[in-house]
C-alpha cells in the first residue's frame, strides 16, 4: 500500500511523548515526496487518457492515487509542524541558547525559524512591562523570596551577580542568590534549588 | 507542577479529524475490511491475492480508514466497508451488559475514535452504534477518573492495561492534576526543578553514548 513510509515519519515523533525532538529525517522525507512525484505523473497520464480517449473506467484509479497525495501531504506537513512545536518549547525549556547535540537535530529552515522566533520573543518581552522590558520566561513558578538556596550540580565555571561579585560554580559548592540570576540554571540542570 | 511548553494538536472531537493531530493520523491508518463496488484499472499490484492488472469489481481487501474515507461516496458506489467486529450488534450488546469489564485496548486501541470515524460510511445500524459508543464511555468514565485521582506515586500499569487511547489520555490529565495538587498541599508548587525535557535529553544522551 502507499504511504507506508509517511507513517513511519508520524510514529518516529508520536514515540517521543515528552517533546524530545529526533534529528531531521530527511531521508524519509525524500523518499516521500519521490512516492508523490511518481503519483502525480502517473495521475497526469491517466487523466489525459481518460479524456482524450473517453476511458472513465480510469477515474476510480486516480481517486485513489489522489487520495493517497492527499496523504502523503497531510503526513508531511504534520510531520514538519509538529517538529516547530517542539523547537518552540525548547525555547522555553533551554533558554535562547541550545546544546549542540540538539542543534545538529534540526535542520537548516528550522534553525531559521528558530532565530526568528526568539526575535519575535524577545521584541515582544521588550514591549511590554514599561522601560525595562519583561522576561516572561521568569517566574514559572509563583517566587515565594528573593533569594535562594542552591547546589551546583556540575562546574559551570565564574558567574557574575548584579552587585559585581563573580561567584565560582563548582560541582557540589552550594550558595545563597538571588532568585532571578538563577532560575535559567536551575531548568538547565546545572543548580539545583534546595530546600530545608 | 511541570509547566507544559510542548503542547501537541489533541485529536478531532467526535467525527472530525484534526488535520495536524498525530493522534489522529495514526488513528485513521487503522485498517478496516472493504469491499471494492467498482473496478481499479492498473492498480493490481496493490492487491497481494490478485495476479490480474487491475483490481477487479467486488474485491474483499483492507484498506486505511484514511483511503476508505477518501474514496466512499454516498450516491456513488465506489467503496463499501464493513464494520469491524468490535462495532457489530453481538458485541454491541456485551457493551451494553457491563462496559467496564471490556478491554478496550485490545478491542481498539482507538475504539471510541475509530468507532466516531464509522459513522461516516452511513451504515444504516449508526444510531445504535453511536449510542452504544456513548454509553461504554459513560458507563467507564467514573471508573477512569476515580482511579486517576487516587493513584499517588504508585505503579498505574495495571489500571491503564484495559483503557483505550482517549481514557488514557484523561487519565494522564487526572494523574497530572492529582500530582500538582500534591505538590502544593507540600508547599513544593514554588520549588524550582530543572526542565523535564532537559532531563529527558541528558538521559538520552548517556545511553547513546553507552550504546
Amino acid at each position: 500500500m502507499f504511504c507506508e513510509k509517511a507513517i513511519e515519519l508520524i510514529r518516529e515523533l508520536h514515540r517521543m511523548g515528552d517533546g524530545q525532538l529526533p534529528a531531521f529525517n530527511e531521508d524519509s522525507i525524500r523518499q516521500v515526496l519521490e512516492e508523490m512525484k511518481a503519483l502525480y505523473e502517473q495521475n497526469q497520464s491517466d487523466v489525459n487518457e481518460a479524456k482524450t480517449e473517453g476511458k472513465s473506467e480510469l477515474i476510480p484509479t486516480i481517486k485513489f492515487r489522489h487520495c493517497c497525495l492527499l496523504r502523503n501531504q497531510r503526513c508531511i506537513a504534520a510531520y514538519l509542524y509538529d517538529r516547530l512545536l517542539r523547537i518552540r518549547a525548547l525555547r522555553w525549556e533551554y533558554g535562547s541558547v541550545l546544546p549542540t547535540t540538539i542543534r545538529f537535530h534540526m535542520c537548516a529552515e528550522e534553525m531559521e525559524w528558530f532565530n526568528q522566533y526568539k526575535k519575535s520573543l524577545a521584541t515582544y518581552m521588550r514591549s511590554i512591562g514599561g522601560e525595562e522590558g519583561l522576561d516572561i520566561t521568569q517566574d514559572m513558578k509563583p517566587p515565594k523570596s528573593l533569594y535562594i538556596e542552591v547546589r551546583c550540580l556540575k562546574d559551570h565555571g565564574e558567574f557574575e551577580i548584579d552587585d559585581g561579585t563573580v561567584i565560582l560554580l563548582k560541582k557540589n559548592s552550594q550558595h545563597f542568590l538571588p532568585r532571578w540570576k538563577c532560575e535559567q540554571l536551575i531548568r538547565q540542570g546545572v543548580l539545583e534549588h534546595v530546600i530545608s | 507542577m511541570d509547566a507544559q511548553s510542548y503542547m501537541p494538536i489533541p485529536p478531532g472531537i467526535g467525527m472530525e479529524e484534526n488535520f495536524f493531530s498525530l493522534d489522529d493520523i495514526l488513528l485513521s491508518h487503522e485498517r478496516l475490511p472493504c469491499r471494492t463496488e467498482s473496478a481499479f484499472p492498473r492498480l493490481g499490484f496493490l492487491e497481494k491475492s490478485s495476479e490480474t492488472r487491475d483490481i477487479p469489481e467486488g474485491t474483499k481487501m483492507e484498506m486505511p480508514l484514511w483511503l476508505a474515507k477518501g474514496l466512499y461516496e454516498r450516491k456513488r458506489r465506489v467503496v463499501s466497508v464493513e464494520l469491524p467486529k468490535v462495532y457489530r450488534e453481538g458485541w454491541r450488546t456485551v457493551f451494553g451488559a457491563d462496559p467496564a469489564v471490556v478491554d478496550l485496548h485490545k478491542m481498539g486501541p482507538y475504539y471510541y475514535g475509530l468507532g466516531s470515524q464509522m459513522l461516516h460510511f452511513d451504515s444504516p445500524e449508526n444510531t445504535e452504534i453511536a449510542n452504544t459508543i456513548l454509553q461504554t464511555f459513560i458507563g467507564r468514565f467514573r471508573r477512569t477518573m476515580d482511579s486517576s485521582q487516587n493513584a499517588y506515586n504508585e505503579d498505574t500499569s495495571a489500571l491503564v492495561e484495559r483503557l483505550d487511547c482517549l481514557e488514557r489520555t484523561l487519565f494522564k490529565a487526572g494523574q497530572s492534576g492529582l500530582n500538582s495538587f500534591q505538590l502544593w498541599e507540600k508547599g513544593r508548587s514554588s520549588h524550582l526543578t530543572a526542565s523535564s525535557l532537559v532531563i529527558n535529553y541528558r538521559k538520552r544522551k548517556i545511553t547513546d553514548l553507552q550504546a
